[in-house]
């Protein structure tokens, strides 16, 4: 079993199906890649270095965008992607 | 395909054979969960009935009266106060569209608890004989509804059971029967892809106008959607925004059928015109239950990658989910283990295969593991204030 799904071509994150350690060394379909940190079961990764402010792409789609620079092989989450959608917190035009 | 159900007085089929017993307001609960308990019915607690008004009174309305109407009923006694806004013979007079047994009994009527209890309990064995006679019967699949939920997601909601799902439902929908995605909560990131299979232009239209509403009411209130989409435990799981919520989630409609329609809460699924659609509900599971269940569904598979006890007073619930741990953790509870596929132990075919033979023969009268723990929640989604 990988320990990688990447559900799209397009998608820049994939889900980690167990437990990943730091340091790591990965397969992706031939490509290699090394996780940055620890990830939990069922968490996302970074398949590419993603700019700030740039989308997050699962299922081919965009789920989010990056809040800050986010490096190939960390762990993809809400301390560093945040939704689009549904922001009454944000002022209009976001 | 061979299925047995209860054949109703206007040709629909019930999956089961229930007394229900529904309270028209808060105030008539305790006294028709006294009566159902001794009599082996089946009760609906809720907080509402009264001192509502508008669009939210006639949804609580549509959905107390579309239980009563639900094949899975084969008879009904409606309880009232007596003073409330939603009167128990307005919903005899609609429930009795379906040529179904309805009494009604109200407490202010018969003087007190005690009094209304015991002539209720006398009303209801005489129903609890008349349905002991029906017998379960065939019937064509073109009569059953199934409703989809998913609840407690994690990322294996949206990469497994979801999609398992959505192979069942697309070959139920291709043999002639009907499928109900729900939770427009859990559309928002989604929409554009959902929309592209309603091939009727105003269904079409219909349906991103209940996504955008819902989206410009957290909107409106000036607030973070996120402090309730995705919930802390999706979070927890892996899932980090409502649209990768969103795109797990929309996996339940499958990728085959078109949507028919676009459904308000509660609104019934058309008998004439079987096939997938749309309703309008909350992200909230028992409540989203609640709407398809008023909407004639006799069956919900539902989804959890967290695990959720849930199930509904009428209707079979089968759960499913997709995470090894989940299922190991909670197997009281989850009728099926999707887990294997992470596994690599079975593909995402065999498991929708797996999960449609199991619908069938929970249908011909197998128990799901919510039924045989008793769990019977209801809940009405609410759109306005209680005045």
């Amino acid at each position: 079993m990988n320990a990688i799904l990447k559900i799209h071509e397009k998608d820049n994150v994939g889900t980690c199906l167990r437990l990943v350690n730091a340091h790591e060394i990965l397969d992706l379909g031939g490509m290699k890649l090394e996780a940055k940190e620890s990830i939990p079961q069922y968490h996302k990764i970074a398949l590419t270095d993603i700019l700030p402010h740039h989308p997050i792409i699962k299922y081919g789609q965009r789920i989010g965008l990056a809040t800050k620079e986010i490096r190939q092989g960390s762990h993809v989450h809400i301390h560093n992607i945040e939704s689009t959608r549904g922001r009454g917190d944000k002022k209009e035009g976001y | 395909m061979d299925i047995l159900g209860y054949q109703r007085e206007n040709g629909t089929f019930g999956i089961r054979n229930y007394l229900l017993v529904i309270p028209a307001s808060v105030c008539a609960v305790e006294v028709a969960n006294r009566i159902a308990e001794k009599v082996g019915a089946v009760s609906l607690p809720h907080q509402h009935g009264c001192c509502q008004m508008g669009a939210d009174f006639r949804q609580t309305m549509r959905t107390l009266t579309g239980f009563g109407k639900n094949p899975n009923v084969g008879a009904v006694l409606v309880v009232g106060l007596g003073c409330e806004g939603i009167q128990s013979g307005e919903i005899v007079d609609e429930i009795q569209k379906t040529g179904k047994p309805v009494e009604a009994i109200t407490i202010q009527e018969w003087g007190g608890t005690t009094k209304t209890v015991a002539k209720g309990i006398s009303i209801a064995q005489e129903l609890v004989k008349k349905l002991s006679a029906v017998r379960r019967t065939p019937f064509s699949v073109c009569h059953l509804i199934l409703g989809m939920e998913c609840g407690g997601s994690d990322p294996t909601s949206g990469i497994v059971a979801n999609p398992a799902i959505g192979i069942a439902s697309d070959r139920l929908v291709a043999c002639g029967g009907s499928s109900i995605l729900s939770e427009t909560t859990e559309v928002i990131g989604a929409e554009h892809i959902l929309a592209e299979r309603f091939p009727d232009l105003k269904e079409r239209e219909k349906f991103l106008t209940m996504v955008a509403a819902v989206e410009k009411r957290a909107l409106a209130a000036g607030e973070d959607l996120r402090g309730s989409q995705p919930t802390p435990g999706n979070i927890q799981g892996g899932l980090s925004t409502i649209e990768e919520k969103s795109l797990g989630c929309m996996h339940k409609a499958g990728d085959t059928a078109p949507f028919l329609g676009a459904l308000a809460y509660g609104e019934e699924v058309p008998p004439e015109k079987p096939g997938l659609y749309f309703m309008d509900s909350p992200g909230q599971d028992i409540d989203s239950i609640t709407g398809m269940v008023a909407g004639g569904a006799q069956l919900v598979v539902f989804t959890t990658g967290r695990g959720t006890p849930t199930g509904c007073p009428i209707v079979p619930v089968i759960k499913i989910t997709g995470n090894p741990e989940t299922y190991q953790n909670m197997e009281e509870n989850i009728d099926i283990n999707g887990g294997k596929v992470i596994l690599g132990e079975c593909t995402l075919e065999e498991l929708g295969a797996e999960i449609f033979e199991k619908m069938i023969a929970v249908t011909n009268g197998e128990d799901t593991k919510a039924e045989k723990l008793g769990h019977r929640e209801f809940g009405i989604y609410r759109i306005g204030f209680t005045f």
